[in-house]
């Protein structure tokens, strides 16, 4: 990725987008890790550490299935890279486990981190039990209310779940009281963010970690298609993490789609969604300048998602640069729509799919693809953790349209 | 141009005293009283709050006291539009204000600049504000409207970036006494904090310094000031006008609590 058009430079900036804008004192741990991330990263006894517990813990190389009924549906070829089926259920697994790693060769010995749905604090908190490490998670009020399963599982896995009770209490306040703590604890504890958010490096650090799943996609397409290039490339954007890995390795590939779907609640101009790319302006959230939902006055607005996942006014600087350079396209998807296809999928191909994952499925009958095209949708996670949500919206989760 | 912060610090060598309040809060008028209320009880410098969504350095006093202030109607057109005149009240003590970056990015960096400078600010606190980003895109600007940037020191910090940030500095230097958001009682023990304040203070650095954050009352004013010239006093008066009538007078109060 050297020599790629869409890396960082040395100060962590994708165009206008990124850096670090971060009180003193953190400073000191951010810059910790910037000079020391990568060259952690490539020494070769951490990444036969990081692939073996890939290999034989986290369940990897993820399937790439062929959707055959989907593929029927919407007439053109769709594979699903099936993130659902990591430990842990999601993706957010490969970057903890790449994290953990690294916070053991700087030192650390206290863990936090921000969650939203809480895939990310369920990820956190099983890499901190495999590690013995103290962990604490920070997670918005009503987003524990509403993905009460993995509160659960944080908690049976060790970790001290925090509610975050400011603002709009979902995953921009826990991010608030994660940094908060990280501010309070700056010597002993390592913040694992969970998504392409935050200072440089944390961007490109977990877009590097995510990235083992278009390195995998590449392999498997070859053995699958007549090449290791699809036409479409869809994920789902919260802050951006699936997307960043599944974009990664296709990056530099012009004739690859990139398609990056984001939530828009009860409508993209309905003061009711998450549609960053369509309602943010450039701004600085979470310590990196981004497109960002705001007021005129530069207040951060609060974003609204059924989906607790995406419920975040920001995405992160690379999806940034992406939208504003052209590289990828955003679609955004309304609550009903997600719903919608998460009953599609699951009648159709037997996967529940989470409520994230739901507003990328949604988008396939507006990418134009023919049945000459290769679809790869990222699977990013299952939807154990939403059967709450689903049964309450049971009249909506119907495959008419 | 009367540098206003050097003589303060030119005339009273120690036991300076800063106060931190927010603007718009408790009332959205409550500014302009609250800065000639302190300064009359005998605060040498005042610190005034732009309200963000987002306080990331602040702790839940300061950051419940920015909600309210921007449920008031606070925002930087309302508060420099207070801030005319307020030279004519308080001709002398500076006047400083503390906020996040993103909104001032958005009124505009050159507008912000210019709005503090008519209104007699002397200098700015943004600890969002990466040292990097200052020297490149926007210290010609702060320069021109001789508004001084104050930058923030931790016990982390290492000790070729605290003499940068002196290099940088033309006010005072903002040490801030231990790990944690404002408000909070820091982490860091008695001893390891009494060696942190010797090793600044052994590093003959140019500009003086302030001490701020876990300052609440005359005892942790008065052990500050021995290691500096004076401190930084935000969450603990905004507690004091917390349920009080006249908000002024409890700041009054509270003032004179720390200095008498």
């Amino acid at each position: 990725m050297a020599t790629s058009a869409f890396a960082p430079n040395a100060r962590g900036y994708y165009g206008q987008f990124g850096g670090a804008f971060i009180p003193e004192m953190l400073y000191p741990n951010v810059e910790e890790l910037r000079t020391q991330y990568l060259d952690i990263l490539a020494d070769p006894s951490f990444q036969q550490e990081y692939q073996q517990l890939l290999r034989d813990y986290v369940g990897r190389p993820t399937p790439l299935f062929e959707a055959k009924r989907l593929s029927a549906k919407y007439n053109t070829r769709i594979y699903l890279k099936r993130e659902d089926l990591c430990h842990t259920g999601a993706h957010k697994v490969n970057n903890t486990v790449g994290q953990i790693l690294l916070a053991q060769r700087l030192g650390k010995k206290r863990i936090i981190a921000e969650t939203g749905a809480g895939q990310h604090g369920v990820a956190t908190a099983t890499v901190c039990a495999l590690m013995g490490l103290e962990c604490i998670v920070y997670m918005g009020e009503i987003d524990m209310e509403r993905q009460k399963p993995n509160v659960y599982r944080m908690r049976l896995l060790g970790a001290e779940v925090r509610p975050a009770t400011s603002g709009s209490k979902t995953l921009k306040d826990a991010t608030n009281e994660a940094i908060r703590d990280w501010i309070s604890n700056p010597v002993d504890t390592h913040y694992i963010i969970g998504s392409v958010v935050g200072p440089h490096p944390y961007p490109d650090l977990v877009a590097r970690l995510q990235a083992v799943i278009s390195e995998e996609m590449r392999k498997q397409l070859l053995e699958k298609t007549d090449s290791e290039l699809p036409t479409h490339v869809v994920a789902c954007v919260g802050g951006g993490s699936n997307a960043a890995g599944a974009f990664y390795h296709f990056l530099d590939e012009p004739t690859v789609q990139l398609v990056a779907v984001e939530a828009a609640g009860h409508g993209v101009h309905s003061g009711h969604s998450a549609a960053t790319s369509v309602l943010g302006k450039p701004g600085i959230i979470h310590g990196s300048r981004t497109l960002l939902m705001q007021d005129e006055d530069g207040q951060i607005t609060e974003p609204y998602s059924l989906s607790a996942g995406l419920d975040y006014p920001g995405i992160g600087p690379l999806h940034a640069y992406l939208g504003d350079s052209g590289r990828a396209r955003f679609i955004a998807i309304t609550d009903d729509d997600a719903l919608r296809a998460v009953a599609e999928l699951s009648r159709l191909e037997g996967i529940i799919p989470a409520l994230e994952t739901a507003h990328a499925l949604a988008a396939l009958d507006q990418l134009g693809a023919g049945p000459d095209d290769v679809v790869v949708i990222n699977l990013s996670g299952r939807g154990d953790k939403d059967l709450e949500t689903y049964l309450k919206y049971a009249e909506k989760l119907t495959t008419s349209k | 141009m009367k540098d206003r912060i050097k003589s303060t610090f030119e005339q009273k060598k120690k036991n300076l005293l800063n106060i931190y309040f927010t603007a718009g809060y408790p009332t959205l008028d409550s500014t302009v009283p609250l800065i000639e209320a302190v300064t009359q009880a005998g605060a040498d410098l005042v610190e005034i709050g732009m309200p963000f969504s987002d306080p990331l350095a602040d702790g839940p006093v300061i950051q419940h006291s920015g909600t309210v202030a921007l449920q008031n109607g606070m925002n930087m057109r309302v508060l420099f539009r207070q801030l005319q005149g307020v030279r004519q009240r308080v001709p002398d003590a500076p006047i400083l204000l503390m906020g996040y970056l993103n909104p001032v990015m958005q009124f505009g960096v050159e507008n912000f600049c210019r709005e503090a400078a008519e209104a007699g600010v002397d200098g700015v606190i943004l600890p969002d504000l990466p040292l990097d980003d200052y020297v490149e895109e926007y210290q010609e600007t702060f320069r021109r409207y001789n508004l001084r940037p104050v930058f923030l020191i931790t016990p982390q910090t290492a000790p070729e970036r605290i003499h940068r940030i002196d290099e940088l500095t033309d006010s005072f230097l903002y040490l801030v006494s231990g790990p944690g958001t404002t408000g909070s009682q820091t982490g860091q023990d008695a001893n390891a904090q009494e060696a942190y304040f010797q090793r600044i203070e052994g590093m003959n650095l140019r500009n003086p310094r302030l001490i701020g954050f876990g300052i609440g009352d005359k005892q942790s004013f008065d052990r500050a000031c021995q290691h500096a010239e004076g401190a930084i006093i935000g969450s603990a008066l905004i507690k004091a006008m917390d349920g009080a009538e006249d908000a002024p007078a409890a700041a009054r109060q509270f003032v004179q609590s720390v200095l008498n």
